[in-house]
Parts: C-alpha cells; structure tokens; sequence
C-alpha cells in the first residue's frame, strides 16, 4: 500500500474529501453515535455522566434530549458490574455503547471484558455473539498524572476475540465507530483526549471504515514510521520538515492493534529497509513491540538497520510540567530517530530539529500543540 | 430432580474411566433448588449459572446428549467442546451461559434484564450463584443497577455452606444474607432450599413480581453438596466439615423428601416411581453411549469462532 487508502480520500457517497464537511473528532464521534443509533433501535449508550452538562468530552451532547434516558442510561460508579451489563444486554441481542472517561477505569472491568466479553462467541462454538463497544479515553497533559494518562491498549490487544482500535482521524473516528457498532465483535475504542480538538474533512451521514487496519497517511520510500493516535499527528509533522531536507517518511496509522493487519506494514518495509514505531504507551511488550518482532520474522532481510520503537519513558506519568519533558516522543525526538536510522547528516538533523522547534513555538508541554487543528 | 440424581450419579460413577477429561462440580443434594427455581419459568426466561451447573441447564430444559457430549470434548457438545462441564448453555430453552469465575454472571443476567425492559417484553432473567459470590462486588454493583431501574432479575443464591472447603462462617459475618440486598432497596426472599415445594413457591412470586414490573428479587436457598467440591469423590476426610453435619444433611435428602410428599399425596405409588427410574436410567445410558461415541472435535476447529 504505498498510496494513501482511497477510504481516507473519499467521502462515503463518492464525493471527494476536501468537499466534506471541517468538524472536529469530537464531534465526528458524536455524529458517529447518532446516526448508529438512528439506524438501528438496540443501539444504547451508557456512561458515567452520560447525561452530564460537559457530556463526555462533547462526544454525547444532546444524544440524551434525542434519544431519551432508556437510550442514554446513566450509569453507578461500577465498572465491573456495568460492562457485565453492557455485555449481557449485548448477549441478549442490543448493541450497547459504554463509554469510560478513562481507560484506567477499564481496569475494574477487566474480568467482564476478558472473560466474557472476549470468550462468549467462541467458548459458544459461535452461537453467542456480543455486539458491544467500549470506548476509552486516554488523557495526558495538565497534570493528569500516573492514572489518569496511560495508554493500555495492549492489555486488551492481548486477547484473541476482542478488536481493538484507535482512530488518529476524524474521519476515521466516526467511520470506525459505525463500523464498530455495527460490528458482531466486541470492540475496545481508545480515543485520545487531545485528538478531540483536532479537525479534519468527516462526510455527513452514514458512513463506515472498515475495521482492516493500517492506513498510509503519507506515503514515502525512505523509512516507514508506524504510528498509533496522537502519536501520528506528532510523526506527520516531523515527516513534513524531514520532506524538506529530501527524507521521505512513509507514515503508517496503525488504527487497528487488533486484528493487527501486518500486509502493508511488511510490503512498505519491504520498500524502505527500515521501521520506527512511535507508541502512544511504553515500549516493552507493548504494541511497537509486538509489530517489530512481526516485521523481524517476516521482512527481516529487507530491513538494512534493526527496527526501532519509540514509546514512553520507562516510568508512570508524572503530574507536573518540570518532569514532563523527554517523556512522551514528540516531532523533534522522531525527526532525531528517523536522522540515526536513515543516517542522515548532522547538519541536516539540526535543521529539521530547528525548524521543528521554531514551528512548535512556546507551546507549553502540558497542552494540545495549535499545529493539531487540521485539516487532515 | 430424580433425573438430575441418576444423571450426576453416573456422572460420578463413569467419571473414573478418564473420558470425561475436565473438571466436575456435582450438585447432588442440591436438585430442590435447581428444579425449583427453574419450575416457574418460561423457555424465554433466561437462566444464567456458574460453574455447578449440570443441575441447572438439565432442569431448564437442557439436551441431555449435548451436555454430556461437552462434558466428553466431544463436536456434539453444546458448547461443541469448547467449554466442558463449567460452560454449559442451549438458548432454544433459556439456559444461557454458564460461567465458572465467580460472581462473573451477575451482570450478565442484569444486562439481558434491561435488554428485556428496553425491548418491552415481559420475560425475566435468573441468575444462580452461590454463597460466596455475594461476597463480590460485581454482587452490589449489579444490585444496585437493577433496584435503580427496576429491572426484572431474580438473583437466586444457592447457599450450599462452603466456598470449596472454606465454610459461610469463615467468610462472612453472622447476619441474614437478605440484608444485603434490603440494604439495596431489593425485595427478598428466602425458603429451606431442600424443600421443592418451598423453593418453587418463593420463587413463582418473585417471578411474577418480575413479570409486573415491581423488579429485582434476591432469594436464598439453603441446600448442602453431597460430593466433593469438584470431583466424583467424597471429601469429608479432609476435616472441614464432620461427619453429624454432612449425615444430618442427608437426612434431608431433597429427592427422597419429594418421594415420600408424592406418595402420601397420591400422586405418585412406590411402583410408578420404580418405572420411572427404569426408564430414566435408560435415558441416561443411552445418552452416556451417545457420548463416548461421538467424535472429538478437530483441531481445525479450534481456530473458529474467535470473532463473530
């Protein structure tokens, strides 16, 4: 796949992109919930607040006056019990959505989840079917500290039954989210907290993005660059200023950790010789990893320097701003790692990496950088 | 219940030729609740049980063959070999899962509970646990959702004394078990688990409070286990429980108290009863042979059904 997905490019009626609608992920994702919920009766929402005035970060606004308390089921502060119940309503034919407002709260549920969420289809010898999604927020930034900031989705992509995404797109995040709701699976959502401010082209109505993985956000032949969520838009710009000094990032969004869709990865390795993952979480046993071993086993003589991950620092999240920085990868800590694997010059690093830090201004690192508004 | 009995009897006796190659959990000395739980109860009604759960998918309406084909890892089994003993279900009579985690069901019943509400119907979810799933949080959480929208669950608790060896007293305080669920606001209900009489009566008005709308019910049953925890065996040496204890609960055999009501009631004779353990013994080795000669299932099969 060396040319961007034509899903990406093209409304769902055929219409080119650029003439769709500019709206933000935000509300690409309520969007997303009501028209599945439009289209079909048994699709529901639960949530802790889902009825509250901040309304989920924007995603569920006014879907409560639209579709009625029955449809938008506040939810106790139970997470085990209510995505069992979530599970049950969906073993019993409905389409429930659930929504955490972070994903560390996944961590209650995590016996309804893997047990009976991920088993009940095949431990049925494929009678039963659970028809649910669950969508988790990652946060970072503003001090949200060691629990409220961390990236589990390989936790979940660990277990055969459970699909895991993570749309980096607007428009992937309401697509996917169709595809999700309609999907018979299980589906474990992570929606990262600073790509809700982010804008891009979202066609109006129904829509779905197939839940097949990677998509090439920038095609290149010199390195290609693995990303998940917010870490692609990180990786798009660093891309952008490598360009200018004639290094080519092929970008890759992963947007599937599971089923993990290693084809285009291997095919574009197979061009460029060379892999850097950029993870939204820690680098052992993580996502990166998983996605290096594969490229090892299956492209490993393709590859002319080894594979590279980069991810978190290896500790928690940190609350304040002063330990912050050299913790996540950003644009600049990419564009170095794409210089050492494509051993680009000295000078022609520092230019990219001065010209990245002049973009990036005096953004304070605790915020979603301006750059992020789109359009993509 | 007497079909129940001879089944988990054969069960238990069979068990030691190695063909049935998963873990047992027997209910015999538990059949009152089982049948009478299950007696007031439409095929639509949804039944969810835990990993003793023979007792409960037979007295729903269960296919024999098919659950002693799973039991056997055979393709015929209900779950086509995939779950074995703990994970038994025929949704074409209402038996929906089983599952072994404990408490893990609770929430499953409450959600097909509020599916039922969503969809207007009138039919009611059952979930059995035993006594230590109350003890779980996913018990209060469930409770709690339940009572909040008046959903039509009936949280059925099978209070057989032990958490394998560890007894109620070592685990919980000295309280009626049904505060818990007043304390939720949830009506309850309690009746001598042996008793199917009892068992069936409690439970046929808090299905019909389901059916009307008045919401969740907690029952408890108190009933005792014959054999060991999971197995074919007795475990009375191990010393968790004393001999008086585990003869004074056979004394109050729920099959031969039922017996016994049938026949001074009239409704049954010693001879009528002679015939129908004939013709369920048939049954039952019939079913037995079915199993052991149906075949496995492939290794190719192993990889279906991971998504849907």
């Amino acid at each position: 796949m060396s040319m961007p997905d034509t899903s990406n490019s093209m409304a769902g009626d055929g219409e080119p992109l650029a003439n769709a609608r500019l709206i933000n992920y935000a509300d690409a994702i309520r969007e997303g919930l009501a028209t599945a919920m439009e289209n079909d009766p048994s699709v529901f929402l639960m949530g802790e607040g889902i009825a509250d005035p901040a309304s989920f970060f924007g995603t569920t606004k006014g879907l409560l006056d639209q579709f009625g308390a029955a449809r938008a089921v506040e939810m106790p502060i139970a997470e085990n019990g209510m995505v069992g119940v979530a599970i049950g309503a969906a073993l019993s034919g409905q389409r429930p959505v659930i929504s955490l407002h972070r994903v560390e709260f996944a961590l209650l549920a995590i016996e309804q989840i893997v047990n009976n969420a991920a088993k009940s289809h095949y431990v049925s010898n494929g009678r039963h079917k659970v028809p649910l999604v669950i969508r988790m927020i990652v946060g970072r930034g503003w001090g949200q500290g060691p629990e409220h900031s961390q990236s589990l989705e390989s936790i979940f992509g660990h277990f055969p039954g459970l699909k895991v995404m993570m749309p980096t797109m607007p428009m992937d995040a309401k697509g996917m989210l169709i595809a999700a709701i309609e999907d018979d699976s299980p589906v474990i959502s992570i929606e990262h907290r600073w790509l809700h401010y982010s804008e891009g082209h979202v066609p109006e109505g129904h829509y779905v993005t197939a839940l097949d993985g990677p998509a090439v956000l920038r095609p290149g032949g010199d390195v290609t660059i693995v990303g998940t969520s917010y870490m692609n838009l990180e990786a798009l710009r660093a891309a952008e200023v490598l360009a200018e000094v004639g290094c080519e990032v092929e970008l890759i969004d992963l947007r599937m950790v599971r089923p993990l869709n290693m084809a285009p990865i291997l095919e574009s390795v197979g061009r460029t010789g060379r892999l850097l993952t950029v993870d939204s979480s820690w680098a052992a046993f993580g996502t990166g990893a998983e996605v290096c071993a594969q490229v090892a086993e299956h492209a490993f003589s393709a590859l002319k320097a080894p594979p590279r991950r980069m991810a978190l620092a290896n500790h928690p999240t940190p609350s304040s701003r002063g330990m912050v920085p050299g913790f996540y990868p950003d644009s600049i800590s990419i564009a170095q790692a794409v210089g050492e694997l494509c051993g680009l010059s000295a000078s022609d690093v520092g230019a990219v990496v001065s010209k990245l830090v002049e973009m990036n201004g005096d953004q304070p690192i605790d915020t979603p950088n301006a750059y992020f508004k789109g359009p993509f | 219940m007497l079909r129940i009995r001879l089944v988990e009897e054969a069960i238990a006796a069979r068990y030691v030729d190695q063909e049935m190659r998963c873990p047992v959990h027997l209910s015999v000395g538990q059949e009152a609740t089982a049948v009478g739980v299950c007696a007031p109860l439409r095929p639509e009604d949804k039944v969810y049980s835990t990993h003793r759960s023979h007792a409960h998918y037979l007295a729903k309406g269960g296919d024999l063959k098919a659950m002693l084909a799973e039991i056997y890892g055979k393709a015929a089994g209900c779950c086509g070999g995939r779950g074995g003993s703990m994970h038994l279900f025929d949704t074409s009579v209402g038996m929906e899962l089983s599952v072994p985690i404990v408490g893990s069901s609770i929430p499953l019943a409450t959600g097909a509970a509020l599916a039922m509400k969503q969809r207007g119907e009138d039919n009611v979810a059952v979930v059995i646990i035993g006594d230590a799933a109350i003890e779980e949080g996913v018990f209060h959480e469930s409770m709690n959702f339940a009572e909040l929208n008046k959903l039509p669950v009936i949280y059925v608790c099978e209070n057989n004394l032990f958490s394998i060896y560890t007894s109620l007293n070592q685990r919980q305080p000295d309280r009626p078990i049904t505060d818990l669920a007043e304390a939720h606001g949830v009506a309850s209900g309690q009746a001598d688990g042996n008793d199917i009489e009892a068992v069936c009566s409690t439970m046929a008005a808090a299905v019909g409070r389901a059916r009307e709308g008045g919401g969740p019910s907690f029952l408890v049953f108190e009933t005792y286990r014959w054999f060991e925890h999971c197995g074919p065996n007795m475990d009375n040496h191990l010393g968790y429980r004393t001999e008086q204890e585990f003869e004074n609960w056979k004394g109050r055999d729920p099959v031969a108290a039922a017996r016994a009501a049938l026949i001074q009631s009239g409704a049954g004779d010693e001879a009528a009863l002679a015939t129908l353990a004939d013709d369920l013994s048939r049954e039952i080795d019939a079913a037995f042979e079915f199993a052991k000669n149906a075949p496995l299932p492939g290794p190719d099969a192993a990889v279906q059904h991971v998504y849907a």
